[in-house]
């Protein structure tokens, strides 16, 4: 029964990564750019819903909607400020803007916030589900949190699929001068993907502090950080890759932090980055680059 | 009024000048070869036309508009085509999602349905592959997808960069009556090729760019038995 509920908690945790493993994956796949602040807009996004519910008393669902509008305005302004500007440059430099833009949001929220860290209540209200008499309990939190996880892959999913905007993602990530040619506004286009993946790492960072309830300005990077592995785990650029290399990796740091040691936990998680990027360089979905002439 | 004008095209490539002040007009109705070694700056001239390139002095006036400084995602709607050297189909994208790509500034339904009609018509092949995802057709049947991909944005102007580049010479053929059939229908074409002899053969006519400038013009059938042109293009 054990097992069970680590491994419950393991999809639990690795939804959250899938979810912000998507805005790492979809930025890359269209803008070839690995954004390293992606986890410090979901750090201001927990912040936005702290200081709406817990300070103001609001009601969880317009906290988090409005720290859904706050980060994808800030996804928005990141892209155009500090990426932008660097389209034809050589991608170490924008990985360092990345990481320059990191270091900026944290500092930001450190001047604006404190370095005191804040409890956080859980957005979510619903009760937890007890099974098999009481030996299995799943969190509120936990039900939401896988929930809102495949709602999200599935909504997704059909957005790309079926609607205009979403066939021009595709077409812009697979060759912007041809997408351009059809008509597509690229950049207009690379802001939406900015503004899509933002509002989703608000939402995966509301259900990540409501399971680990404390929130610091560094409160973003480490997840942030976890789920860059898993969208390399699973093949970065690829959805489908961005929701297995989540959930496995959810499962992996559990399990690991159970049965090995909650002190390795962590390590266990980047080895296993080390060690797919050493047997499957693509990760699991992942593909290799062709060209045809 | 032609219906595309180019006006002293300069284009730089950094501090190399790849285009070097070229003049020409396309007609409606025509078909017009623009023909040339590698590097004379054919493909240099039509992505700067589409707006891939931003020339740094000229003018390209498209049915009377200066189109130089509009952005190129713009330029799709105003009924300009541009079928892109290599075909850069979608790889990832089926057939169909391809073609309705290519229709992407396009809003009415029922008119766009009617155009994929035409395709299909135009192009069978297409219509039978058109689940299978571009990157597994073969190079001919890319080809066709991207010309059917143009068409798809009902162009007045179709902007053809090497049709012919890599196909086997049945397909070259095939590709060839394709671009005839698209004027017949009343489309203008600008057509780059360095098969210069199978260009002039469906041109009305022509011009010849050597490095950055264009070196002759005239009618095509005339350059067809014009010596020099003989000579250096057509390898006879």
């Amino acid at each position: 029964m054990n097992f069970l509920s680590y491994l419950i908690n393991g999809i639990s945790l690795g939804s959250v990564y899938a979810i912000i493993a998507l805005g790492y994956t979809m930025v890359y796949g269209i803008a070839k750019m690995l954004n390293f602040a992606h986890g410090d807009v979901i750090m201001v996004g927990c912040y936005v819903t702290f200081l709406t519910m817990s300070r103001q008393g609001w009601h969880p669902l317009p906290a988090v909607l409005l720290s859904m509008v706050v980060c994808t305005a800030l996804g928005i302004t990141i892209e155009k400020i500090a990426y932008k500007p660097l389209r034809r440059a050589i991608p170490l430099a924008v990985l360092i803007t990345a990481i320059g833009v990191s270091y900026f949001l944290q500092n930001a929220a450190l001047l604006i916030f404190g370095a005191d860290t804040k409890s956080f209540t859980s957005v979510v209200t619903l009760p937890a589900l007890k099974l098999a008499d009481g030996a299995l309990t799943i969190s509120g939190t936990t039900i939401v949190t896988v929930v809102a996880c495949i709602v999200i892959m599935v909504a997704l999913s059909l957005f790309i699929k079926k609607t205009k905007a979403g066939q021009a993602m595709l077409a812009v990530s697979e060759d912007k001068d041809a997408a351009q040619l059809m008509g597509v506004n690229v950049n207009a286009t690379i802001s939406l993907t900015f503004a899509i993946g933002s509002g989703l790492a608000a939402i995966a960072g509301v259900l990540f502090c409501s399971a680990y309830p404390t929130l610091t300005p560094y409160t973003g990077s480490m997840p942030g950080i976890k789920a860059f592995t898993a969208a390399v785990f699973g093949g970065i650029g690829s959805i489908p890759g961005a929701l297995i290399g989540g959930i496995l990796l959810g499962i992996i740091e559990i399990l690991g932090r159970a049965y090995i040691s909650s002190q390795l936990s962590d390590a266990i998680v980047f080895a296993v980055l080390i060690i797919v990027l050493l047997v499957k360089p693509t990760g699991i979905l992942g593909k290799k680059m062709q060209e045809k002439v | 009024m032609a219906m595309l004008e180019v006006k002293n095209l300069e284009v730089y490539y950094g501090v190399i000048q790849a285009i070097k002040g070229i003049s020409f007009e396309v007609n409606e109705g025509e078909v017009i070869a623009l023909i040339g070694a590698n590097g004379a700056g054919k493909t240099t001239t039509l992505a700067t036309i589409t707006g891939m390139i931003r020339p740094s002095a000229g003018e390209i006036l498209f049915e009377g508009t200066d189109i130089s400084k509009i952005p190129g995602h713009k330029i799709v709607s105003m009924g300009m085509a541009h079928v892109p050297e290599g075909r850069r189909v979608f790889a990832e994208l089926s057939v169909y999602e391809n073609l309705k790509l290519g229709a992407y500034t396009r809003k009415n339904k029922a008119e766009i349905a009617e155009s994929l009609e035409r395709v299909y018509k135009s192009f069978p092949r297409l219509e039978e592959r058109k689940n299978q995802l571009a990157g597994t057709l073969s190079g001919g049947e890319q080809q066709m997808l991207a010309m059917g991909r143009a068409l798809m944005s009902k162009p007045k102007i179709i902007l053809m960069d090497e049709p012919s580049m890599g196909l086997s010479p049945i397909l070259v053929e095939e590709i060839f009556n394709i671009v005839k059939e698209i004027s017949a229908s009343g489309t203008t074409v600008l057509l780059v090729e360095q098969n210069a002899k199978k260009a002039l053969s469906i041109a009305d006519r022509a011009y010849v760019l050597e490095t950055g400038n264009i070196v002759l013009s005239g009618d095509a059938k005339e350059m067809m038995n014009n010596d020099s042109i003989k000579k250096a293009y057509l390898g006879e």
